[in-house]
């Protein structure tokens, strides 16, 4: 039985929809199954992030309605074998997304798949939370500022009532990923910094993502930034993140803080 | 043209929570006038100033008899401040603002008030007064933005923080074992003793007995700090806590 992720934030244009795919193609590396599922009907991107825009013929709902199976509506990756996308509807209306419906492609997915990582909408609406609703662990993607902090701690408290696990009195598991950090801005004062994130929002930290022009680049040219740019250092905490997803313990870095000469400063005021 | 100010001080303007007497009447309205003037026989001037507010919900009435009502009420010396689950289509210039929102409380927060005793005339033999049992319950998570804690009946600790956009409402005292980011309102049913303590203050709203406080009206001192907060006459007055 595969595991069920959804990556999920509240606040949109935090980067759900790029990291899903950098974890989705991350752990295919690994020689897992994986399926990268985009629950945004209507408004669907996660297509155009794994470059596979032109191969879309079935999605989603298609196969809630019945009107394909899920064999037609997957679509593998050219670069990957092992990695798998879902798309979503661009055309059909949101309400057609069912919780039934839902749920029966999630039961049959996970039979076949080792990761089935979901891709949230933004929003607390019924697109997110049926994205979350069949979730084993969550993936909070939370950019060093004040309003996405506080929309994540409110999905933080959705997924602890409105999920499958929840209601059955069990703890969903969620982990925190930090993304578009600055290190410069951060000691600025500019953005929030690691520690304060984390006093708030009290969640592990699976991952700290550094503002960076390859995650763009990588976005606009259809491929995951962990398959683009493989040495790159967005790619590579991507890389980390999803083995401690996996269940590896790695020493988590801030970037920015290893050398340099705001280390020294603080080094010697510590003193 | 420009208004000259003459005068530099600002409007102040509060807010503040007040037990009001929801009356609810019911149809034929002339049958409830009698009974009402029946308790008003038995218990004179028991309306008079005090706050009422008139809940229609659910009745069949046009703004006519609303209207009727009200008159009808005014002539009692029963001066209606608000309506409550009136439409919008009976309401309108003239008649009382509409209300809503109103949250109902304990029989004991009204036996206070004298209506209990004037319901019976005869004075109740008096029984041996069952005293209150405190309650008091514990919250070991975090409270998350958007999530509210209502606990009227008492005391409320919060072993976690108390996000931004998140509330606890008790009646009684607030514990918090961790940061107070949202709002906290202490003594929720009328209950001046009541308190707030948290282990850092940085709270958006704090309330004691319908007595608010903003974050911007908070000394700058004392954000970041634990702290207690109680209440002193109409003032909320905050000291830090070692």
């Amino acid at each position: 039985m595969g595991k069920v992720i959804v990556v999920t934030s509240g606040k949109g244009g935090v980067g759900k929809t790029t990291s899903t795919a950098a974890l989705g193609a991350a752990l295919a590396q690994r020689n897992e199954r994986v399926v990268v599922v985009d629950f945004d009907v209507g408004l669907r991107n996660l297509d155009l992030v794994m470059g596979a825009e032109r191969r879309v013929v079935y999605d989603l709902i298609n196969v809630i309605q019945g009107e394909a199976k899920l064999s037609q509506a997957l679509i593998r990756d050219k670069r990957l074998e092992t990695l798998f996308l879902l798309p979503a509807s661009q055309t059909r209306d949101k309400d057609n997304l069912t919780p039934e419906g839902v749920e029966r492609v999630i039961t049959e997915l996970r039979r076949v798949f080792d990761w089935v990582i979901c891709d949230s909408p933004a929003g607390i609406e019924s697109g997110a939370t049926l994205a979350m609703r069949h979730a084993d662990m969550a993936v909070v993607v939370t950019n060093p500022e004040v309003s996405s902090v506080r929309d994540s701690d409110r999905i933080i408290g959705l997924l602890d009532s409105k999920t499958l696990k929840a209601e059955r009195g069990e703890r969903m598991e969620k982990h925190l990923l930090l993304t578009r950090y600055d290190a410069n801005r951060a000691e600025r004062g500019d953005m929030l910094k690691v520690e304060d994130v984390l006093e708030i929002l009290s969640i592990p930290l699976i991952g700290i993502i550094p503002e960076s022009m390859d995650v763009l680049r990588a976005s606009n040219i259809g491929s995951p930034v962990t398959l683009a740019d493989a040495r790159s250092a967005p790619a590579m905490a991507y890389f980390e993140a999803a083995r401690r997803l996996a269940g590896e313990v790695l020493p988590i870095t801030v970037p920015g803080e290893k050398r340099g000469i705001f280390g020294k400063i603080f080094a010697r005021r510590a003193a | 043209m420009t208004k000259m100010l003459t005068d530099a001080r600002s409007i102040r303007i509060k807010g503040r929570s007040f037990l009001a007497v929801v009356l609810a009447p019911d149809l034929p309205f002339d049958d409830w006038l009698v009974r009402l003037d029946d308790l008003a026989a038995r218990s004179a001037g028991f309306f008079l100033g005090r706050p009422v507010v008139l809940d229609v919900t659910d009745l069949p009435i046009d703004r006519a008899q609303l209207k009727e009502l009200i008159t009808e009420l005014a002539g009692r010396n029963v001066n209606i401040m608000g309506i409550e689950g009136g439409r919008p289509s009976i309401l309108g210039q003239g008649m009382p603002p509409a209300l809503k929102g109103g949250r109902p409380v304990s029989d004991e927060a009204v036996a206070k008030e004298p209506i209990i005793e004037l319901r019976n005339s005869e004075p109740k033999p008096s029984a041996p007064e069952a005293r209150p049992t405190l309650q008091s319950i514990v919250i070991r998570d975090p409270v998350r933005s958007g999530q509210s804690v209502i606990f009227p009946e008492g005391d409320v600790t919060i072993i976690g923080s108390v996000a931004s956009g998140a509330e606890i409402i008790a009646g009684g005292s607030i514990h918090i074992y961790g940061t107070l980011r949202g709002r906290a309102m202490a003594g929720s049913l009328g209950n001046a003793s009541a308190r707030i303590f948290c282990r850092k203050l940085e709270a958006e709203l704090l309330a004691i007995d319908g007595i608010y406080k903003m974050a911007d009206d908070m000394a700058p001192g004392l954000r970041g700090h634990s702290v207690q907060l109680w209440l002193e006459g109409d003032s909320i007055m905050a000291e830090k806590l070692i």
